[in-house]
This record gives C-alpha cells, sequence and structure tokens, in this order.
C-alpha cells in the first residue's frame, strides 16, 4: 500500500460545542482521488482543514509519508507546503498581478530560482487556459478564472496532496464546468486528491472512492460506482435522493 | 512706508530665520512620523493578538496618551527625566520622544483597524501556501493594508506638523519661536509686526500642510473601490 495521508482518530469540537468530528479514519493512496460528500454541517469542510493543519485537532493523528504532523510542529510550514489547498472564497492575493500570486509562494517560501518558477507558471497557466491573464489583477478575472490561478498557485508548489474544499460552490453555474474540467485534467495526471463538493454528477466523473459524512462521523465509504448505483445505508440513499426531481403530479 | 510691518521681515536674515524655524519643526515632525509609522506597525500586530495580558497593556497605553495632552508629555519627559532620572536630553530629542510615543498610539491603532478589516481568509490563503507569520504579514497582510492606511497616516502627520508648535514650551527654537523672537526685537521700531510675521507664519504652515492634506483626500480617492 502506498499511503500518502492517513487519519486515525480524529476528533474535533469548537468550543463548548457539539463534536463537529467524532473520531474518523481516513487514508488517502498515492494517484488516488477521493470526494467526500453530505449535508451542510456535517464536517467535511472542517475534517478538510484539520488536514490542512489550519485546525488545531483535540485527539487522534495525521500521519503524512509515515511522519505524524501537528499544527504545533516547528517545520508545519513545511508540511503544509506538500499538502495544497484551494478554498471556496477566490483567495488570491488582490495587490498582486496574477504571475506574482503565483510566485510568491516558490520564490520566497522556497526560494527557487525565479526564472525557473516563471517558466513553469506559464506552462501550468496555459494548461487551465488562461496565459493571456498573468500581467492581469485578481478584481480583473471572473471567479471561475480565480479559482484556476488558485489551483494553478496551489500546484506550482508541488503538493503531493491537493485538498480542495467546494472550490465551485460560490461560483455561477456557467463557470462551474471551466474549472471542474480542470481539476479532472488533474486526476487524469495523477494527482492526488481528496474533494469536498456538493456537484455530484463532478463525484462520479472524479471520484475513484467516495465517502459518504453526516454529523461528524464517516457513514459509507465506497467505490464510486457502487456509492452511487447501491447505497449502502439508509441515510446515503436519503442524501442521494434529494439530488433526484421528479415532476410532481398534480 | 515707516510703519509697514512687513519690512521686518526682510531685515537682516529674519526671513531666512523663519524658513529654518519651519525646518525644525518639520524636523521633528517627520523624525517623529518616521518612528511612529514603524512602531505603529509592530504595535498594530501586537494589538491583533488573543491574549488578554497584551491586549491590557496596550488598551492601557493607548487611552493614556489620549487622554494626556501632548503638552504635560512634553514636560513630563523634558522636565521630569531631568528632575528624577538626571537626564539632560535636548528640547529636540524630548519633542521626538513625545511625538513618537503619541504617534506610535495613534499609528499603532490605525494598523489594528487595517490588519482586522483583512478577510480571514487571506492569512489562511497564505498560511496554507506554507507562509510563516512574518513572511504572511510581510508579503501578504502588510501590502495590502498600505493602501488603506496611506490617507488617515497622512491626516496623522499634518496634525503632527501642527502640534510641534508646542515645542516651544520647553525651549526648542522653532518657527512660531522665531517669529516671536522677530516680533520682541522690534517691537519699539514696528509696533505692527506681530501681524506680519504671525500672518507669514500662518501662510508657512499652510505650504507645508496643504500638499499633505490635497495627497490625502487624493490618496482616499484613489483607493476608494
Amino acid at each position: 500500500m502506498n499511503e500518502i495521508l492517513q487519519v486515525k482518530h480524529l476528533k474535533k469540537s469548537y468550543e463548548n460545542n457539539e463534536p463537529v468530528l467524532k473520531d474518523i479514519d481516513f487514508s488517502l493512496q498515492k494517484g488516488e482521488v477521493v470526494v467526500i460528500v453530505g449535508p451542510s454541517g456535517c464536517g467535511k469542510s472542517t475534517f478538510l482543514r484539520c488536514l490542512n493543519l489550519l485546525e488545531p485537532i483535540d485527539e487522534g493523528s495525521i500521519i503524512l509519508n509515515g511522519e505524524t504532523i501537528d499544527r504545533k510542529d516547528k517545520n508545519v510550514h513545511q508540511h503544509r507546503q506538500k499538502i495544497g489547498m484551494v478554498f471556496q472564497s477566490y483567495e488570491l492575493f488582490p495587490h498582486l498581478s496574477i504571475m506574482k500570486n503565483i510566485l510568491l509562494a516558490p520564490v520566497k517560501v522556497q526560494k527557487r530560482n525565479r526564472k525557473e518558477a516563471e517558466k513553469e507558471a506559464e506552462v501550468l497557466l496555459e494548461r487551465v487556459g488562461l496565459s493571456d491573464k498573468k500581467d492581469a489583477f485578481p478584481r480583473q478575472l471572473s471567479g471561475g478564472q480565480k479559482q484556476r490561478v488558485a489551483i494553478v498557485r496551489a500546484l506550482i508548489m508541488h503538493p503531493e496532496v491537493l485538498l480542495l474544499d467546494e472550490i465551485t460552490a460560490a461560483l455561477d453555474p456557467e463557470m462551474v464546468r471551466e474549472v471542474l474540467q480542470v481539476v479532472l485534467k488533474l486526476a487524469e495526471d495523477g494527482m492526488t486528491m481528496a474533494i469536498v463538493t456538493h456537484e455530484m454528477e463532478f463525484a462520479k466523473a472524479v471520484a475513484d472512492r467516495v465517502i459518504f459524512m453526516d454529523q461528524g462521523v464517516i457513514v459509507e465509504e465506497n467505490r464510486t460506482k457502487n456509492f452511487f448505483a447501491y447505497p449502502q445505508t439508509e441515510r446515503a440513499k436519503q442524501f442521494l435522493n434529494t439530488f433526484h426531481y421528479e415532476a410532481l403530479e398534480i | 512706508m515707516q510703519d509697514l510691518g512687513i519690512q521686518v521681515l526682510f531685515q537682516g536674515r529674519n526671513f531666512i530665520r523663519l524658513w529654518e524655524g519651519l525646518w525644525v519643526t518639520l524636523r521633528i515632525a517627520v523624525i517623529a512620523m518616521g518612528l511612529s509609522v514603524l512602531l505603529g506597525f509592530l504595535l498594530g500586530m501586537l494589538m491583533t493578538i488573543q491574549n488578554r495580558t497584551v491586549r491590557c497593556i496596550t488598551r492601557l497605553y493607548l487611552e493614556t496618551v489620549r487622554i494626556l495632552p501632548q503638552l504635560v508629555l512634553l514636560f513630563l519627559v523634558y522636565f521630569g527625566a531631568a528632575k528624577h532620572l538626571g537626564l539632560n536630553i535636548s528640547g529636540e530629542a524630548a519633542a521626538i520622544i513625545v511625538f513618537t510615543f503619541w504617534g506610535t498610539a495613534e499609528m499603532g491603532d490605525l494598523v489594528r483597524g487595517a490588519l482586522i478589516a483583512t478577510p480571514k481568509h487571506q492569512y489562511e490563503s497564505a498560511g496554507g501556501l506554507g507562509m510563516n507569520r512574518w513572511q504572511t504579514y510581510f508579503y501578504v497582510i502588510i501590502p495590502q493594508t498600505i493602501r488603506r492606511l496611506l490617507p488617515p497616516a497622512v491626516n496623522l502627520l499634518t496634525r503632527m506638523i501642527k502640534t510641534t508648535s508646542l515645542v516651544v514650551l520647553i525651549g526648542v527654537v522653532e518657527v512660531v519661536k522665531v517669529g516671536k523672537q522677530i516680533i520682541d526685537a522690534s517691537r519699539y521700531q514696528t509696533p505692527t509686526a506681530a501681524l506680519w510675521i504671525y500672518g507669514v507664519i500662518f501662510i508657512m504652515y499652510f505650504i507645508v500642510c496643504y500638499p499633505f492634506s490635497r495627497l490625502s483626500l487624493w490618496l482616499e480617492k484613489k483607493y476608494k473601490n
């Protein structure tokens, strides 16, 4: 087994509240794409944020390449470079051009050669169809374009795992596709990803495995085809049914 | 022509002396402002830390500076230091210390406001890219706050330039004091000199402060969107 990321008995609660995550076990193989679905407030976003060490955890461990990692580690910043993340809100840096947004971390954090990084950035921008925007500023881009840049900005760090947290949730419907197509291409190229999404058709297309979460626990975990065709639990069936519409007979 | 007070201005080096006095004023204000900007950024960053003790101390500092008149602070530093600590600092140094003390508090509060106004996800995405706290502040947060801070900072500078006239009272010879000397020296020959000299000083302050306040307005408009 070639496990990149492993989570054991993860527990997390916010102050004085019902726990958000109750005893989560999870693993991610190299090159695997796992999609996490579930109703709002089930803890899936919190889970991704824990993986990127943005949120402190109460119990359990997160293991990256066989090494237990923690928010309080001295080299937490190095861990984070290996785990790329793209968020729901377009969080490009508004004061920098697209190219500078992409180059900031590789040049200043990883101390890479600017020229070399710039070349790679150009290749990546080309791949997401935004070569002509490299000198533009974030405010001049549409939401879908910004999210594609955010993906490039995460990719140029050469992360071993990419976490995508509802990256199309704030987009207009016609922009969803252009972003998800980029993600599909990444999956094809063998990128290891954990994706939280509400786009079920996209989940079907991109995922190797689906995890269904509800109320802080993993309710069901299955191969993608099986999950959508034959959900094992009543809760998952109910959830999937909410995406079906049938005309009412009046 | 004997009674026209303006001629006093052109006797000897009077006019040049006034500009020299203004230079002292500006020097104090600009040095104090420079230090205030640097220290204010540190203070502002400190004020955003979620720590009760740090919060209490910075809050106390800010309120103290706001409650005490600058004149009291000047006397405290200039005479107090000499009397109780045996430190003999020059009036100008005392003035720079006091104005920095005041400016840092005001600037710190401005920086704090600007830092809090920066969306949380800006910090998170910088962190997500592996930046540490300093890199996040230096490359991502501070450049974004500067544009928001420029207009109020320029405004603070003009307030500081005007408030420096208080340093006369601790014996610093700046523009108002020079004016007073000129008036006193020509009191018998030209009794109307006071009006003219103060009028000129008024215009001199205006010449220095007006561009700054225009700049502040212009920056405010420019960064509005």
